[in-house]
């Protein structure tokens, strides 16, 4: 048994997905530790981006179960709730794959819009915002100073009043992660954060996640191909390969996975020329 | 770069010279020489010289030729960039948008005493109708400036509102002898709760999809006040509805009257001036509202939804409930104006509420600049005071008012203030707008 079975903060059970006749996961169970870095890698289109839509509530799985436990001791079932709620109660943060900022408007103001729901809780759904009540001027100072730990921490604090969209691409990654952590998450949904980032850049994020892994109180899982992050920094990972969970286990452990390598690199022609006899080719 | 230019001049002017040349070898025969009856020689035939017009001809093929020649034809950029450098840029736009919104609000408050001082009582009239007119315009751009510029949902159905708003009041008087004052928020809340209505189902929709059926819903609503005819008069439409009173005194002559309790001399002025203040202090309640909404979560959500509504979901934000309070809140605005609308005319029917309304209220939104506060104001100014203004030119105003458009639209697509503020800041005043280029202008 190992670590992230004994305490784990997302479970999913017998997930499957179907679009019309293509499986796109198929059966897949696995566990994501409470403060562990999990990585979920596999080659392209082994059906990684649609597990963590599943958690996230943009698809509605087809069979299945996802479980979200919270730290408070609270269980959700996400397969059941709308996208909103899943990020807005079960805590469930995510970032994407092609960045999805809001474009026009400053990097505080998508680090603020994070904060929609206690602000708004604040603002007594606008009523007491638009006479200025203290108590919500006392939030949204809080909320701003959320944001400026944030922008502190991923270094974008020069350029905080400037358009998102004016940030080089791997500005904007920190960005699309610093605005998930600001809705305050338990589990941070990372899709390929690494992606067109150059090596250095690649580094910082690795001590971005270990950060908030460690001061947060929030776990992280995580979609990647780049090795060098998926190796370095998860504790578990979970190999995809056509819908279909090859390997689970440490980094040490997968990588010399002959599953997973063959997933990768293909199998020798010795063993196809054996598999071929057997299918009588 | 000059070497370029100079050599472009000179071509142009060789061009136009030729050009010339040749209009003068036609012109002269064509229309320097004309022969004519003269009645004073017996009937003979005789030629008139006509060089003046000649030289007019020729020098209009000479100019126009070289213009053609400088601006299109042998042009390095495109006609449209070269005429935009000719109009103010957005950086001297910029300031004027600081200083328009106080000096718009000095010169509309003082706006009925100087017409009074310039035009006297009579003459003023008509002014201030213009003005009262192009004020309710103001409120509904600024109320359909939150659906369309800030939540970035495309309503083509906005005069809806304004119907319900109208018809509210005038029902309510008519059936049950409300008041101005008692009906004003009843006909806001009732329009509001009708985007509601129309919001649950159509807010699932996007973009083009959306804008049809709130089309739609504009037409139905229209219809059916055409068509209920026990109920709202149909055709006939609803008349003597009662105007409003300041505060309980009527602008009637005689005992108890306004002019009477202060001391005035009765004019009929008295009621157009207290309309005008009183739509101008509605427009500005909902720009105020308007204001102060985009600077709280939920202003900041309708613009987040603009920009990225799959984003705003994955950050818990209710998506449905964000668009219908956008929705909401601008059908409310729009109810407010209808109300007033059916108080100052003093009778309504479906005729007023056609789908050139919705098209010309969005006109002054897009025109404006979506999500800015005082292009709604300008665009207002330049579409409805200029469309009355040119009531001389008859059937030709819309030629002009076409143009107009076709023309701010080649010079400033976005509209005429199209730098976004941002609602927040941490260098505080310092910080720049952003350009309209970055931002989107929402899908549905």
């Amino acid at each position: 048994m190992s670590a992230w079975d004994t305490n784990p903060v997302l479970t999913i059970e017998h997930l499957t997905m179907r679009f019309g006749g293509l499986v796109a996961i198929d059966d897949l169970s696995f566990n994501v530790g409470r403060g562990d870095i999990t990585a979920l890698i596999g080659p392209n289109g082994a059906g990684k981006t649609t597990v963590f839509n599943c958690v996230t509530g943009f698809y509605k799985p087809t069979e299945g179960r996802i479980v979200m436990n919270r730290s408070n001791g609270e269980h959700y079932l996400l397969e059941r709730m709308p996208d909103f709620q899943i990020s807005a109660q079960a805590k469930v943060a995510r970032t994407f794959q092609n960045i999805r900022l809001f474009g026009g408007m400053t990097l505080l103001e998508n680090l603020m819009v994070a904060q929609h729901n206690p602000l708004m809780l604040a603002s007594g759904y606008s009523l007491a915002g638009i006479f200025g009540l203290a108590s919500f001027r006392k939030a949204e100072r809080d909320a701003v100073e959320k944001a400026r730990y944030w922008l502190d921490k991923t270094n974008l604090i020069d350029r905080a009043d400037a358009p998102a969209a004016d940030l080089p691409y791997g500005d904007q990654r920190r960005l699309e992660i610093a605005r998930a952590m600001c809705s305050g998450p338990e589990l941070l949904c990372l899709d390929e954060p690494a992606a067109g980032l150059n090596p250095k850049e690649s580094a910082e994020l690795n001590a971005l996640l270990q950060y908030i892994r460690k001061e947060h109180d929030t776990s992280i899982l995580l979609i990647e191909h780049d090795m060098s992050v998926v190796m370095e920094i998860s504790d578990h990972v979970v190999v995809l390969d056509y819908g279909e969970k090859i390997s689970d286990g440490s980094a040490a452990e997968v990588k010399d996975d002959p599953k997973v390598i063959a997933a990768y690199l293909g199998v020798p022609d010795e063993e196809v020329d054996t598999v071929e006899e057997e299918v009588g080719l | 770069m000059s070497a370029k230019s100079d050599n472009l001049l000179a071509v142009s002017l060789k061009d136009a010279a030729a050009g010339g040349l040749i209009a003068l070898a036609l012109f002269s025969v064509l229309i320097g020489m004309k022969a004519e009856v003269a009645s004073g020689l017996g009937g003979q035939l005789g030629i008139e010289y006509r060089w003046v017009a000649v030289a007019i001809a020729v020098a209009v093929v000479f100019g126009g030729r070289l213009l053609l020649n400088l601006f299109v034809w042998k042009a390095d950029k495109p006609v449209t960039e070269t005429a935009g450098s000719f109009m103010p840029s957005a950086k001297m736009l910029a300031p004027l948008g600081k200083y328009a919104m106080p000096l718009f609000l000095i010169l509309a408050v003082a706006l009925p005493f100087l017409l009074l001082s310039a035009y006297g009582a009579r003459g003023s009239r008509q002014y201030l109708d213009l003005a009262i007119l192009v004020t309710t315009y103001v409120m509904l751009g600024w109320g359909l400036n939150i659906v369309v510029g800030l939540a970035g949902l495309l309503d083509l159905g906005y005069v809806a509102f304004y119907a319900v708003g109208a018809y509210s009041y005038a029902l309510l008087a008519q059936y049950f002898g409300f008041s101005f004052w008692i009906c004003l928020p009843l006909a806001g809340i009732l329009a509001a709760f009708w985007g509601i209505i129309l919001g649950f189902p159509v807010l699932r929709l996007r973009g083009d999809y959306l804008a049809i059926v709130t089309l739609a819903f504009g037409e139905i609503i229209r219809v059916v006040l055409l068509n209920w005819y026990e109920f709202t008069g149909g055709p006939d439409g609803i008349s003597g509805i009662p105007r409003p009173s300041f505060f309980g005194l009527e602008f009637k002559r005689g005992e108890g009257g306004f002019a009477d309790t202060f001391g005035l001399d009765y004019s009929s002025i008295h009621r157009i001036i207290f309309l005008y203040y009183l739509i101008l202090i509605m427009a500005l309640i909902t720009n105020f509202v308007t204001m102060r909404l985009r600077k709280l979560p939920v202003g900041r959500a309708w613009e987040a939804l603009r920009e990225d509504e799959i984003a705003c979901r994955s950050l818990g934000i209710n998506t449905t409930n964000t668009k219908l309070t956008a929705f909401a809140l601008g059908a409310m605005f729009g109810g407010f104006a209808g109300s007033f609308f059916a108080t100052r005319q003093g009778f309504i029917s479906p005729e007023s509420f056609t789908f050139i309304e919705s098209a010309v209220i969005l006109a002054i939104v897009v025109l404006g600049g979506l999500g800015s506060q005082i292009g709604v104001v300008i665009a207002a100014i330049v579409m409805i005071g200029g469309f009355e203004f040119f009531r001389g030119l008859e059937e030709y105003r819309m030629l002009v008012f076409g143009l107009l458009m076709v023309v701010i639209m080649v010079w400033r697509p976005r509209g005429l203030i199209s730098t976004r503020n941002p609602s927040i800041t941490l260098s505080g005043k310092k910080a720049k707008g952003i350009s309209a280029d970055l931002v989107q202008e929402g899908h549905g």
